[in-house]
């Protein structure tokens, strides 16, 4: 059984302590997903005995699964974090967006204008994700510190060399940096992490009878968000990533706790993302989205 | 164990890609999602098995999406070691990519193409590598199945190397011939190359001794951020960049230079005794004394370099050229001064390694300069951390980083070190008996006029520390084990350290550097033939053994390994014990 290496959470704290100390307004995204679960009680961690420094920012899709929804209000108060929420239906209602339309609109590609509105209308100008390098070929350039300009845009042309740690977090008004201090993590360290600090998560992320529509070979959570699709049907499922439910696939399992999760993954299997319906929209879909400004 | 970084480059096709295709397939590093796309494209291409390259996708790719050429991160493990990979891509602004990645790496994979033998663009990684302070190359000579395995072929590049690398400040240097494409000498020893008797490249990643880039000595804590407990108490919290602390040392606050104890060393919720290298904890110290970001803690006795004009390497990644007119934000650890550069000294031919007068220097470009900054630094050289030695320059109106910079001992004498700055070295003394280690120990001891000094002297080791001990290979090698821990511990406090032993074993030797930051052990090979130790035999040993008295002895029946890379070699038959202290304590630092 593979050990979680402890160089890891040294490494990100490290890095989630040089946001304290270069940026006055950071901020946590908070999906309520298991990574950042994981980064969010690593944060906890670097600042204790403190009170822990950051809110959290959840942008609010308006088709999220309520079990994300009750988990993240009670991991909040657990961390006695302020929660902020940026709701996506408010930028369709007021205009700042428009639904998609079709069999297969989600409300995904729309969180971007949301979480920039959030963004300007706090000032933050840090926002840790808990991105990994190991989710796709494109993020494995990923810096810690991503630059972003007024826009919110990553340029890729114009991202910072970092070496020995060293943070340059210079930057001009208006823009800001998302910190990605899980980016040597992989899917089974972050697992092997939340096993060793004993955090709860979701019941989502562990097997449950659920209705399912399949589509595109992906199975869906049917949801009345969810127009696409053949007929539903019931099976054991749990998830491997959160987030919208017209986009978040699920797998067929029978593992019931982290333990159960990690021995499958350990069994080989699938890429996460591969469970993304989203990503498989386009080949090069992370790139693009990550230009305009996407988690 | 923790975790092994690398940093890999090759010139283009010379099959990198393929090669790191290939270990993280055999690894079974992949998911199944992964290897299924990459066929399904491979298919596309027109093969009928894997093209391991798409795995990283190599450039080709990345240039027709436009995706910028940069390192790449990627981890993969086997069931002994776990490995993250620093991918430089090789051409295009290979200077900077490639020292990103060396940056932070124990180990630099070169690839290269054993038709094309020793090019320009593999000296360039070789010699960036180094110049970040690589310790190990490990070059793997790949595409052997096109040179039908010869082993003319590989001995050749191989020779050709190792006379360019002997220019070079490389430790470390092991060759593999492989194939990427077919597999040979990757993941399993090929039985198309019989005479190669070496392990095959994987295996010498997963063996490599690590460390080597960690400064395990020289305590070193920047501050990141102050904490407040719930009674208002502060905390300093970062991570210790180097060496090692315990709850109850005195240490300093620079750059104020007040004094205090360590009172606790705290995680989330529990506290420890100790820290080491890489630890991120909380510090709370006996005394409130008024210390904050940018703020070092560091051992009483184990100080810093002090200066506000500093000479170092500079690496030029800026779009603008260096101008000395600017100022600049330096940054160093987690303080931020700024700085003027006073002089630009030279710039180096990155393919001759040549000095050349420059006006300038301009993306890509490496040089030395001397820098004026806004206050005092506290660092090391570079070559003794990597962390405390290093910094960046940044432009103050487009906060691009246009530099980095590797900070040099200013070319410091060790007499000073071992005089004056309170900061641990050891002199290790090896020869054959009677070769006048002793002799020589106690001359350099009265020279430096210093009163912390400890002197290991081989023979006393053995009627004390190692007296249960005998003269095997094995228990040699134990008894330089344990002098060789007891040596890195004195100087950790600041002691200077002359170990005195024959010290027979190259390997045992390395060992013992490999305890102490680089540049703060010098290894003195006191050079003396058999004839004229025997001759001497000051302990009457000879004389026992010829007598059968004493089995196994060095130099006669147990062999003594010459060091390959001394610091220094002493001819003891020709100068006196005097003029050989001396010449040891002139030794440039
Ligand atoms: N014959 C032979 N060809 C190889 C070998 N390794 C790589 N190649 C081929 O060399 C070309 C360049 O390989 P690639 O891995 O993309 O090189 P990179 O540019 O260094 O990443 C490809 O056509 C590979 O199939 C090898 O060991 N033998």
């Amino acid at each position: 059984m593979p050990k979680f290496p402890q160089e890891l959470e040294d490494e990100a704290i490290a890095v989630v302590r040089e946001v304290a100390g270069q940026f006055s307004s950071p901020a946590v995204l908070f999906s309520g997903g298991k990574d950042s679960i994981a980064l969010a009680w690593i944060v906890r961690k670097a600042f204790w005995p403190a009170p822990f420094p950051f809110p959290l920012v959840h942008i609010d899709t308006g088709h999220n699964f309520p079990e994300t929804l009750e988990f993240r209000d009670h991991f909040g108060r657990e961390l006695d974090a302020k929660l902020v929420v940026g709701s996506v239906q408010a930028s369709i209602d007021s205009g700042r967006v428009s639904e998609e339309t079709g069999p297969l609109a989600s409300r995904n590609g729309l969180q971007t204008v949301t979480l920039l509105d959030t963004i300007a209308q706090h000032r933050f100008d840090a926002c840790l994700g808990g991105a990994r390098r190991d989710e796709e070929k494109a993020r494995a350039k990923e810096r810690f510190f991503s630059h972003r300009n007024s826009l919110g845009a990553w340029d890729p042309k114009n991202q910072r060399p970092e070496l020995w740690g060293l943070v340059n977090a210079g930057k001009a008004p208006g823009e800001h940096f998302r910190v990605f201090p899980l980016s040597n993590f992989t899917e089974l360290d972050v697992w092997l992490y939340l096993q060793r600090e004993e955090l709860a998560l979701p019941s989502l992320y562990f097997s449950h009878q659920r209705e399912v529509v399949e589509v595109n070979s992906t199975l869906l959570a049917a949801s009345p968000y969810l127009k696409a699709g053949a007929a539903p049907q019931r099976k054991r499922v749990r998830f491997r990533t959160i987030g919208d439910m017209t986009c978040t696939g699920a797998v067929e399992s029978e593992a019931h706790d982290l333990v159960e999760v990690i021995a499958e993954l350990r069994a080989g299997a699938f890429s996460e993302r591969s469970a993304r319906f989203d990503d498989q929209r386009s080949e090069q879909a992370m790139e693009e989205r990550k230009r305009v400004g996407y988690f | 164990m923790r975790i092994l970084r690398l940093c890999t480059a090759g010139s283009v096709d010379d099959g990198k890609s393929t090669l790191i295709g290939r270990l993280l397939y055999e690894t079974g590093s992949l998911p199944s999602d992964v290897i299924a796309t990459v066929r399904r494209q491979s298919e596309k291409l027109g093969r009928h098995d894997l093209d391991l390259s798409l795995f990283t996708d190599g450039l080709r790719a990345e240039r027709e999406q436009g995706i910028t050429i940069d390192v790449a991160y990627r981890t993969f493990s086997t069931p002994r070691r776990r490995f993250l990979i620093a991918d430089c891509p090789g051409h295009e602004q290979y200077t900077r990519n490639m020292v990103t990645g060396a940056s932070g790496a124990e180990l630099a994979l070169l690839v290269v193409d054993v038709r094309h033998g020793l090019t320009t663009q593999t000296r360039r990684h070789a010699f960036l590598a180094t110049l970040l302070g690589v310790p190990h190359l490990l070059v793997a000579v790949n595409k052997m199945d096109t040179v039908e395995y010869s082993q003319e072929a590989f001995e050749q590049l191989r020779q050709d190397f190792q006379d360019f690398a002997s220019r070079l400040e490389a430790r470390g240097l092991t060759f593999v011939p492989v194939s990427a494409l077919h597999g040979d000498n990757l993941t399993q020893k090929s039985s198309r190359m019989p005479w190669y008797t070496g392990d095959h490249l994987l295996g010498l990643l997963e063996t490599a001794y690590p460390g080597g880039t960690r400064n395990v000595v020289d305590f070193r804590f920047p501050v990141q951020t102050v904490l407040r407990d719930l009674r208002g108490e502060r905390l300093y919290a970062g991570q210790v960049v180097s060496g090692r602390v315990k709850v109850g040392e005195a240490l300093a606050v620079l750059p104020s230079g007040v004094k205090t104890t360590l009172k606790s060393i705290e995680t989330y919720q529990s506290s420890q005794t100790r820290a080491e290298a890489g630890d991120s904890v909380a510090l709370r110290l006996a005394d409130q004394v008024d210390a904050g970001r940018g703020d070092m803690l560091v051992r009483v006795n184990n100080l810093p370099l002090a200066s506000d004009t500093v000479d170092a390497y500079l690496v030029w990644l800026g779009e603008t050229a260096l101008k000395t007119s600017t100022r600049y934000a330096l940054l160093h650890t987690t303080r931020q001064l700024s700085a003027t550069i006073k002089k630009l000294r030279y710039r180096v031919d990155i393919d001759t390694m040549h000095r050349e007068p420059a006006q300038r220097l301009v993306k890509n470009e490496i040089g030395r300069a001397t820098l004026k900054l806004s206050g005092t630094l506290f660092f090391d050289s570079y070559r003794t951390n990597r962390f405390t030695g290093s910094f960046l320059l940044v432009d103050p109106v487009t906060h691009e980083t246009v530099a980095a910079g590797l900070l040099r001992d200013r070319a410091r004498a060790v007499e000073e070190h071992v005089t004056k700055a309170r900061q641990g070295v050891v002199l290790w003394l090896t020869g054959l008996s009677g070769s006048g280690k002793t002799t020589l120990a106690h001359e350099i001891k009265r020279q430096a006029g210093r009163e912390d000094v400890l002197i290991l002297d081989g023979d006393q080791l053995r009627q004390g520390l190692c007296s249960d001990l005998g003269f095997s290979d094995e228990d040699r090698r134990e008894n330089n084990r344990r002098a060789a821990h007891l040596a890195a511990l004195a100087a950790e406090q600041g002691l200077l350290v002359i170990a005195a032993l024959i010290s027979p074993f190259a390997a045992d030797r390395a060992f013992a550097r490999s305890l102490v930051p680089a540049g703060r052990f010098l290894e003195v090979y006191l050079d003396c033939s058999l004839e004229l130790c025997r001759s001497r035999d000051p302990k009457g040993l000879y004389r026992q053994v010829e007598a059968g008295e004493i089995p196994q002895f060095t130099g006669i029946d147990s062999v003594y390994e010459p060091p390959a890379n001394p610091e220094i070699v002493l001819d003891t038959a020709a100068e006196s014990p005097e003029v050989s202290a001396r010449r040891v304590l002139n030794l440039g630092g």
